[in-house]
């Protein structure tokens, strides 16, 4: 039985490294669980991106739910889940805010002139000072906010055809079954 | 003749100091012990884009941006602790690189602490069951069974 002792125990080890890899393969490192699950969507006040003169607020699109999309022209990732929105955002059943992160308006201009624009609204957060409030640290990013106002499903990363139908529409039909 | 290339050398060395200068984004501290404090929180928690630099260390965008959130808290008043809490508000636990001792930290804190005393626990059993055998250790078949312990 002594002599199994090292053995036993390098099966161990082997089996513990064995499990990490096998559990980061199926876990994306990079993202990071919102503390704002659950919780209501910080209050913020943002220029319209085509009439800088108007703004959105939190209280102004109460109401009715709304999946929240950080973007950005010079984010990457954002042009990969560009066509997903574009397909899918007339199916999705509640609105597409657009929220332009730290972009020069006519670069983001540009940008949605080239690319198509699925958003029924689209504010800008030149600065990326109330993104921190969202904890946005990575475009693309979307939240999903009910009509209370309440962060209820965050993505980050792009948004795939399997995001979409294995976790954004459940979680917006879970939204559409609860009583207002 | 030989002034010129002195010129120019001196010129490009006060052109890289600009350089440098641009690239610390120098903040307006009113004193050096508001900028040691600045350090050493921004050196205490985790740029959440690239997870294993410090807001200190970090270039990406976001720690920048961060880092000129701390330094405006700290203008407002606030102490570290409320600062911290900020950003866990925002970013959660994540971006501590010390996690709070908490239900859910346990096993992270004490784990260590229960692997160190399951070893020592390890040890004292051999040393004592060793003491034993080796004390009647004169008999021949004594002998054999220490040995057959001791093979590897």
């Amino acid at each position: 039985m002594t002599r199994l002792l090292p053995f036993i125990g390098f099966l161990l080890l082997a089996g513990l490294l064995g499990f990490g890899i096998w559990w980061n393969t199926g876990h994306d490192q990079t993202a990071i669980p919102s503390p704002l699950i659950n919780k209501p969507a910080p209050d913020f006040k943002l220029p319209l991106l085509y009439e800088p003169a108007q703004t959105v607020s939190r209280a102004s699109l109460m109401g009715k739910p709304y999946l929240l999309n950080v973007f950005a022209s010079w984010c990457i990732e954002c042009g990969v889940e560009h066509p997903v929105l574009q397909a899918e955002a007339p199916t999705l059943g509640v609105a597409l805010v657009g929220y332009n992160y730290k972009d020069a308006p006519d670069d983001a201009k540009a940008w949605l002139a080239t690319h198509g624009n699925p958003y029924s609204v689209l504010m800008a957060d030149t600065s990326g000072q109330t993104a921190i409030d969202f904890g946005v640290y990575a475009a693309p990013e979307s939240f999903l906010v009910d009509a209370h106002g309440v962060i209820r499903y965050k993505h980050i990363g792009p948004i795939t055809m399997d995001v979409v139908n294995d976790e954004l529409k459940p979680a917006i039909a879970s939204l559409q079954q609860e009583p207002h | 003749m030989r002034t010129l290339p002195r010129i120019l050398l001196l010129a490009l060395l006060l052109f890289a100091g600009a350089a440098f200068a641009q690239a610390i984004e120098p903040l307006p501290f009113k004193d050096h012990v508001e900028e040691l404090r600045y350090q050493h929180l921004t050196a205490q928690l985790r740029c959440p884009m690239c997870q294993n630099e410090t807001l200190a260390d970090s270039n990406a965008p976001i720690a920048r941006d961060l880092r000129n959130q701390i330094f405006q808290l700290m203008q407002h008043g606030r102490s570290d602790a409320q600062i911290k809490q900020y950003l866990v508000d925002r970013y959660s636990e994540f971006v501590l690189y010390d996690p709070p001792v908490a239900r859910n930290t346990w096993l992270l804190w004490f784990g260590p602490l229960l692997i160190l005393l399951a070893g020592a626990g390890t040890v004292f059993a051999t040393i004592r069951k060793r003491s034993r055998a080796v004390t009647p250790a004169t008999s021949p078949t004594a002998h054999a069974t220490v040995d057959e312990g001791d093979d590897w």
